[in-house]
């Protein structure tokens, strides 16, 4: 008798709430990897906020070494924002492609996006070298190493990002749009635009509020 | 060539290192040669080391925290002999030896112990609670478990080839940093870190997604046993610090490697941020391991009393409240370090508050085994013996939480004391009881009654013995990681202390016995219903060991304690089940990426310790490699035909109805 009271306890609606939805059971492959895959993005933004969070604990720290205003130069980081925008646009474009199965203006979306992503890098690495060169690399200053972590972190991200974009177009060439490389496809978007979002974090944190005299 | 190698590397001058690593040499090597001669080699190799089958991971997650536990319970021993004999002399360990030691046993036990064993038995169960056929990403959770496995490879390389960190378990800096600490023991200590790290992280991502994405019919959120809403709490909370960790390493290690100014005394470097952020990761992490531990109670609790759980939501709530408080305390672990009575305060008040929903769950916990028909089987034996413990544990934990109080107990023994008692009373404890709870499910044998308990009273006593002095020795004074001390107050509680290891350590010898002789009996203890305890949730609803596929069908879920409803109905309708029409089944197919992938992540790992730059390059451009192999495969998925899915489904259909009139005649 006891068993079936906890059996009838046990049902649906124990505590009496209301209408019970029922679960419909797992979820499609597409909806599984995009989540997995956003779970990850968050991740990535949680390890992206501890440099942000050394940022701007040493932003003030240059121990006599030059101020973000003395060496940020707004022109180049405009183009390099301006780059990685359009590069979000362009993937999106290729994203679109995939998913109608058009193969040119896919390679197209993706070549811009490369080359785009490329342009940033390039940009991004003449003003590592160029502080280096004067002598303000990481070492001399907190101010320096927070700057230089942050930034090379965001720029590292956008490399792998460019290896994992060439994969893809070598993947689509050889096997198509498979339902697994759409998948692959989406996930690579979906870090494309992440790192977009968190390059606007930096644009604003490091670049816009350090040029303030 | 070889970097910072060569031959100053080995410790010939130190016997125990050099032959402690020799006998682990030695049987690793016999083991091998044992596998290769026997034939066993493609076995291992196509049914465990390629496998992306969740329970195979769960038991290799298992076994590695099992062995890992046996190396980190001897640094135990050693200190505990150390710390009974060095009174007025030095010992027998050398200063900087014993550093590394403990160092080397905090890290063990909590990386490549406790971690592994949770996420091994969050691994085997919660797919089959949720009943699904596997986990979200199979060949991401191989990879994660053989990074898992780098980490820990590498962290026992320290024991021979050069040394380990002697910064204590987390590393602060500036001892940490590069003008403190040249030698190689802190790379060891955060590449291994780094790359177990990552493991982790991959484990975390691919259960939040398998718990919220991947449920049965019927599986709403509020039937999910207690054990997935914790395995969800938990990995959530990896989720969101172990990116912390990552981070506050890479940090260090850029300190280390090119001389950038984070935590360094010089050039405006900033050491409370090291504090802030590892601890920012270090007390989530606390809770990381305890929130499963907390759901094998709650299983445990409930199948073993036979009545389903007391207060399920406010259990779910408790839950959550500490997956989110977690995030609010880590100050209280450097209360002492200047941040003000204002700051301090407010820490201390969460971290009191941290208390409450736990004493909620130690609450509906005794309400579950009230008015219960409790049987004292092992699993229980280990619960029953948590909440005594962790309430003290807990009660201790409060008293360091208030900020006058942690000023004198402060890197006491006392704090030793402490979290020991929450990590082996809570976490170690509840990994016992899981691991007896769901040993007839992986294996489909029972474990010997007898041993178990002897295990438990042993290792339940040594507990009591060897850390209740500590709490004294804490009070009278005594700081933690002393090599040698002149007090003779704190001498006796030593003694006492080295003398609960031993029992301690009588404990571990008939788990090991345990083992032993319930494999020698294992037909005699054969588990041929799949459901050995009378259990309640899914997991008990296939056979044991199951299938490779899980369930012939998802199981439709239709309230909480899914199984237990099932087994109710059943008997209710006599049986009247036509045969399913079966179908055919996909599932993953093996891959050995994983394997590959920590291979390299090993010859990465060592040459960056070493500074050997080519074999860095040589080990990225073979871990990508590996992965442009797996990205390239075409067959990803293979069948299992009907007919073999209703061949095996009808045996444990027919045993489990035998089982059910059996029962249902009684």
């Amino acid at each position: 008798m006891a068993m079936t009271a906890t059996a009838d306890h046990a049902r649906a609606d124990p505590h009496h709430i209301g209408v019970v939805i029922e679960h419909p059971g797992p979820a499609p492959k597409r909806i599984v990897t995009a989540y997995g895959f956003w779970i990850f993005l968050l991740s990535d933004i949680v390890m992206f906020s501890c440099f942000f969070a050394a940022y701007a604990v040493l932003s003030g720290q240059t121990a006599g070494g030059p101020k973000g205003a003395e060496i940020f130069e707004q022109r180049n980081v405009a183009i390099e924002t301006v780059c990685l925008l359009l590069s979000s646009f362009t993937c999106g474009m290729a994203s679109i492609a995939a998913d109608v199965r058009n193969r040119f203006w896919f390679y197209l979306g993706m070549t811009v996006t490369c080359v785009l992503g490329l342009i940033f890098l390039a940009i991004e690495f003449r003003e590592f070298a160029d502080l280096v060169a004067r002598g303000y690399g990481p070492s001399r200053s907190a101010f320096l190493t927070a700057f230089f972590s942050l930034v090379g972190c965001h720029g590292l991200h956008v490399s792998a990002g460019i290896l994992w974009l060439l994969t893809m177009m070598a993947q689509v060439l050889a096997k198509g749009f498979r339902a697994d490389i759409l998948r692959r496809m989406m996930c690579f978007a979906l870090f494309w635009h992440a790192l977009d979002i968190i390059w606007v974090a930096v644009f604003s944190v490091v670049y816009l509020l350090g040029s303030a005299p | 060539m070889l970097g910072k190698l060569d031959w100053s590397a080995i410790p010939f001058d130190q016997p125990i290192p050099l032959v402690a690593g020799a006998v682990v040499l030695v049987a690793i090597l016999g083991v091998l040669g044992w596998v290769v001669v026997k034939g066993h080699l493609p076995y291992l190799w196509h049914e465990w080391i390629t496998s992306v089958d969740h329970k195979r991971i769960g038991v290799m997650y298992i076994l590695l925290a099992s062995v890992m536990l046996l190396r980190g319970g001897s640094d135990a021993i050693m200190m505990r002999i150390q710390q009974a004999v060095a009174y007025q002399s030095q010992g027998y360990l050398p200063p900087e030896h014993y550093n590394q030691i403990f160092s080397a046993h905090g890290t063990i036990m909590i990386f490549f112990v406790a971690m592994p064993f949770v996420i091994g038995l969050m691994n085997l169960v919660v797919p089959l609670q949720l009943g699904v056929r596997d986990v979200a990403f199979p060949t991401l959770n191989s990879v994660g478990f053989w990074l898992t496995a780098t980490g820990a490879l590498l962290v026992n390389v320290s024991l021979v080839v050069g040394e380990f960190a002697r910064t204590g378990w987390l590393a602060f800096p500036p001892l940490s940093e590069l003008s403190y600490s040249p030698g190689v023991g802190v790379d060891y200590y955060a590449w291994s870190l780094q790359i177990s790290g990552v493991g982790t992280l991959v484990a975390g991502i691919n259960l939040v997604t398998t718990v919220l994405k991947l449920r049965t019919k019927g599986m709403n959120y509020l039937r999910m046993p207690m054990f997935c809403w914790t395995t969800l709490a938990s990995n959530l909370l990896i989720v969101a610090a172990f990116p912390i960790l990552t981070a506050t390493l890479a940090m260090l290690l850029l300190d280390r490697y090119l001389g950038f100014h984070f935590f360094t005394n010089e050039a405006g470097g900033n050491v409370m941020m090291f504090m802030n952020l590892i601890w920012a990761w270090g007390h989530p992490e606390v809770y990381i391991l305890v929130l499963p531990a907390f759901g094998i109670f709650s299983e445990v609790v409930s199948t073993f009393s036979g009545k389903a759980l007391f207060g399920y939501r406010s259990m779910v709530l408790a839950t959550m409240a500490i997956c989110v408080i977690s995030f609010m305390v880590w100050l209280h672990h450097f209360f002492t370090m200047g941040a003000g009575p204002d700051v301090n305060a407010i820490f201390g008040i969460a971290s009191m508050i941290i208390a409450i929903p736990t004493g909620v769950k130690i609450y509906n916990w005794l309400f579950t085994m009230y008015g219960g028909r409790i049987r004292f089987a092992t699993p229980m034996l280990w619960s029953v013996g948590f909440m005594v413990t962790f309430i003290i544990g807990g009660l201790t934990g409060v008293l360091v939480a208030v900020p006058p109080a942690d000023f004198m107990l402060h890197n006491s023994m006392f704090l030793v004391a402490h979290f020991h008692n929450v990590i082996i009373g809570g976490v170690l404890f509840g990994a016992f009881a899981g691991f007896e709870y769901w040993f007839p499910k992986a294996f489909g044998f029972r474990l010997d009654e007898r041993w178990g308990k002897a295990a438990f009273w042993f290792t339940f006593t040594g507990f009591y013995v060897t850390f209740m002095p500590l709490y004294i020795a804490g009070m009278l004074g005594m700081t933690r990681r002393m090599q040698h001390y002149d007090v003779a107050a704190w001498r006796p509680w030593m003694i006492i202390a080295a003398f609960g290891m031993a029992v301690l350590t009588i404990g571990v010898i008939c788990q090991i016995m345990q083992l032993v002789v319930s494999i020698r009996n294992r037909e005699a203890l054969r588990d041929r219903t799949g459901d050995p305890w009378d259990g309640r949730t899914l997991e008990w609803a296939t056979s044991s060991p199951p299938p490779v596929f899980n369930f012939a069908f998802n199981p439709d879920v239709r309230g909480e304690d899914a199984y237990w409803d099932m087994k109710v109905h059943a008997r209710q309708q006599a049986f009247a089940h036509e045969e399913p029409e079966y179908q055919d089944i996909e599932m993953p197919r093996n891959s050995p990426t994983g394997f590959v992938c920590a291979f390299f992540a090993t010859i990465m790992g060592f040459a960056l310790i070493w500074h050997i730059w080519w074999m860095v390059i040589l080990g990225g451009l073979g871990a990508f490699a590996t992965f442009v192999v797996f990205a390239w495969r075409d067959h990803d998925e293979y069948v299992i035909p009907a007919a073999e899915v209703a061949r095996i489904d009808r045996v444990n259909l027919e045993e489990r109805r035998s089982l059910v009139s059996m029962a249902g005649a009684v």
